[in-house]
């Protein structure tokens, strides 16, 4: 490469990073109203949370989370209990639903009314009132055939999640050998930006969930795009090596990381629509509505993908540039244009993930970073640069993880899986449906 | 402002604690990375296992100080470095970096959950296990020494630091002089060629990260010793990417590079840490803007930006050359 042409290079890298950063910097910035100001005054709403032991004495749970979420869906505080199971939190004027996150009950304990929780109360500045959140038999939520049929459920739903979110990995892999680590971040980019369009809201309108999903995949899509053209296409051009690649995208995911948490918060919090709805009791499992079309959505995108890479030219072109790139080329694919488009649909498939991941649990600033390691679990299971591969070992792992909570405590469940990941390099790194070959 | 406190912090970032946690740690990455070409990303696994070695071995299984230096500099990094070892190592090179920042994470999850809170600490992490160590102290606790830098307890870290660092520099010095050495840079310049001269490229690579492990081992205790508590908290996943700043600024297979790298590295963020919080103290950054908590944060983001800048426009560091080890070989 002359000189000239290096620095040229080198001037539109500087300016590719730039562009980027700037272009995250302005999305995260629309539609955050300012930190709200903090009140003086407020009411108090508390409770005790018991539950019998075996000797039928009253003993308080602790470490529960509550939560308090005001009319527009905004968390406006939360406390955990103390070892007594006492809590309480002070809220301003107003109403609230008050939820208790079931998540952080301990094991084999249930709500005896789940109906009943978020609860709603209303308070008046200086005054104070009591929630009770009764607890069931711990004999009634616990063990037998349904809980293992529920465990499925929730593990297809998490699996088919994750799923999404891996195929853009697994492409970006297969396409350009790049093992993406920012890829967790448009994940959280994705469930923040439907987080401001649908709670925050932009230049003061609300969006419902569904536009709000649709504006966050395309602009999600968009970054990805300008994210591989600013910052990849030239450092693919100048022969940047794979380890400098790599490590530029740990740097890109530290970074987005901790601007979200600078410019989003540290806390949990979920968005405005579909938060609280009833589970269907369906017998052998509950399911909530939401968590049902979640699950369509997924599978429906999953076959569109797949029918979309089996039929049409383009899909065709994809994975013949996953198979062998230089053979592509000579067949006269252009694979730039092909890598391009496999940022653009990965990274929004990863930003639809994150939206949907938040609305079954709750949006903090590094659950992408989180998701990103179980990807690497499904990707590698199924065989790292396969996109069917993708497809399968993610949704085993996240069956792997729900099931697991079986025998491990909740809060560890996430080790089984990347525990998996070790074992399976032992023992067959091409993984299931890899080729095999020397891959070392 | 007060520019006498913001100048002091910046000095005291080229030489103080900090800088010894993660020069160690980088000596370490620069025996698997410099050296031999293994991406370990989990570097501050192998900080962990140092300090939970000490901390476990005195307050949870109430064995002394002694027996804790050895679990926690020998045992403890040996262990991880054969399960993170025996499964990647025969791959190719972004296997052992999925490994590695999966066991990250894996630690964090484990040493944070409650149900393992009677061997952990859980969340809060163990404390009261460097008596010991503070024992043989010969400072004076309520003395400031060294410019009036360190008080006693700090003092004492610090020397012992500086004392233990040299020999690790040594011992790289050595060891890469050495037959030993040679065969490392031969695997990393190339592996097939080192092994048609018969040579074991996989022993010697867990060999590398073996050793590279007990130096991260060595600097996380004393971050555990210095700070009088081994908490998940510091040894998170982003706590590697410290040491990977401090190594590749300073250049990868130097013998000094993770030294200057860490001194360097830490004078701009106590001297960043100190002038945003005084901005903010006296107001000159709006609360709006920025509060006293997210200065931390920024830290991190300069972490981040810092691989980005130096992958791309510097991957062979200050005082690296292009012709030993750059990021962007290959």
């Amino acid at each position: 490469m002359g000189g000239v042409q290096l620095v040229a290079t080198f001037a539109r890298a500087r300016r590719g990073v730039l562009a980027v950063v700037v272009a995250f910097l302005v999305l995260l910035g629309l539609g955050s109203n300012g930190p709200v100001s903090a009140q003086e005054e407020g009411g108090e709403v508390k409770g005790s949370l018991v539950q019998k032991n075996e000797e039928g004495e009253r003993v308080g749970v602790p470490s529960v989370t509550f939560r308090a979420f005001d009319e527009s869906g905004a968390e406006v505080a939360s406390t955990t209990t103390g070892e007594d199971g006492a809590w309480s939190m002070v809220v301003p004027e107003g109403t609230y639903d008050i939820l208790l996150d079931v998540e952080t009950l301990p094991d084999g304990v249930a709500l005896r009314n789940p109906d009943k929780n978020p609860a709603q109360v209303t308070l008046i500045d200086g005054s104070s009132k009591s929630t009770l959140f009764p607890l069931g038999e711990p004999e009634e939520s616990s063990a037998g055939g349904n809980t293992v049929i529920q465990l499925i459920v929730d593990g297809l739903k998490l699996g088919l999640i994750i799923a999404m979110c891996a195929i853009g990995l697994s492409l970006i892999y297969g396409t350009t050998g790049l093992t993406n680590f920012a890829h967790g971040e448009a994940v959280t980019f994705g469930a923040v930006m439907a987080y401001l369009l649908n709670n925050a809201g932009v230049f003061g309108v609300q969006l419902p969930l569904i536009p709000a999903t649709i504006i966050v995949v395309v602009i999600c899509g968009g970054v990805g795009g300008l994210f591989n053209r600013t910052v990849w296409r030239p450092m693919r051009r100048r022969g940047a090596s794979l380890v400098a690649a790599l490590v530029v995208s740990i740097g890109f995911s530290i970074f987005f990381r901790y601007v979200i948490l600078f410019t989003f918060g540290g806390r949990a919090k979920r968005l405005r629509d579909y938060q609280i709805q009833e589970q269907w009791d369906l017998g052998l499992f509950r399911l909530a509505p939401k968590d049902l079309v979640l699950m369509i959505i997924s599978i429906a995108v999953l076959v569109g993908v797949a029918s979309a890479l089996q039929l049409t030219r383009m899909g065709k072109a994809m994975r013949a540039v996953s198979d062998n790139r230089d053979l592509a080329e000579s067949t006269g694919i252009d694979v730039e244009r092909v890598i391009s488009l496999v940022w653009i649909f990965g990274s929004a498939l990863a930003g639809l993930g994150g939206v949907l991941f938040g609305l079954t649990e709750s949006i903090n600033w590094e659950m992408g970073f989180r998701i990103l390691l179980l990807m690497f679990a499904g990707v590698t299971l199924g065989g790292l640069g396969t996109a069917y591969g993708a497809l399968f070992g993610s949704i085993i792992v996240g069956l792997f993880i729900q099931l697991s909570t079986l025998i491990i405590p909740t809060d560890m469940k996430n080790v089984g899986a990347l525990l998996m990941l070790i074992v399976i390099l032992l023992i067959r790194p091409q993984g299931l449906f890899g080729r095999r070959e020397r891959i070392g | 402002m007060d520019w006498g406190a913001i100048i002091q912090n910046s000095f005291r970032g080229f030489i103080g604690e900090p800088f010894i946690y993660f020069s160690l740690a980088a000596m370490g990455l620069n025996m698997h990375y410099g050296y031999t070409g293994l991406l370990n990303f989990g570097q501050a696994v192998f900080m962990a296992a140092g300090a939970y070695g000490l901390s476990m071995a005195v307050v949870t299984l109430g064995l002394n100080f002694w027996w804790g230096l050895l679990l926690g500099i020998v045992v403890f990094p040996l262990l991880l470095a054969l399960i993170m070892g025996v499964p990647t190592l025969r791959l190719r090179a972004d296997y052992l970096a999925i490994v590695t920042i999966a066991a990250s994470e894996m630690f964090r999850i484990i040493a944070r959950s409650p149900s393992l809170d009677r061997w952990t600490g859980s969340s809060d992490g163990l404390t009261a296990f460097a008596n010991t160590f503070y024992d043989f102290n010969p400072f004076d606790k309520q003395k400031r020494y060294f410019f009036g830098l360190f008080i006693g307890n700090q003092m004492w870290v610090v020397l012992i630091g500086w004392i233990v660092l040299s020999i690790v520099v040594l011992i790289v010095w050595m060891t890469m002089r050495s037959p030993w050495g040679r065969v490392l840079r031969a695997i990393r310049e190339d592996e097939d060629a080192a092994r048609s001269l018969g040579k074991n490229a996989y022993w010697f690579k867990m060999q590398s990260l073996m050793i590279g492990g007990m130096f991260g081992a060595l600097g996380g205790m004393f971050r555990a010793i210095g700070t009088q508590s081994a908490q998940p908290q510091n040894f998170i996943t982003d706590v590697t990417f410290f040491a990977w700043v401090a190594l590749i600024l300073g250049g990868a297979a130097k013998v000094g590079g993770p030294i200057a790298g860490a001194a360097i590295l830490y004078g701009i963020l106590n001297f960043t840490d100190v002038f945003l919080r005084q901005l903010v103290e006296n107001g000159y950054v709006p609360e709006s803007v920025m509060d006293g908590t997210q200065v931390g944060q920024v830290r991190f983001m300069l972490i981040g930006l810092g691989l980005i800048l130096l992958a791309i426009y510097r991957p062979q560091g200050i005082f690296g050359t292009k012709e030993e080890m750059a990021l962007d070989d290959r």
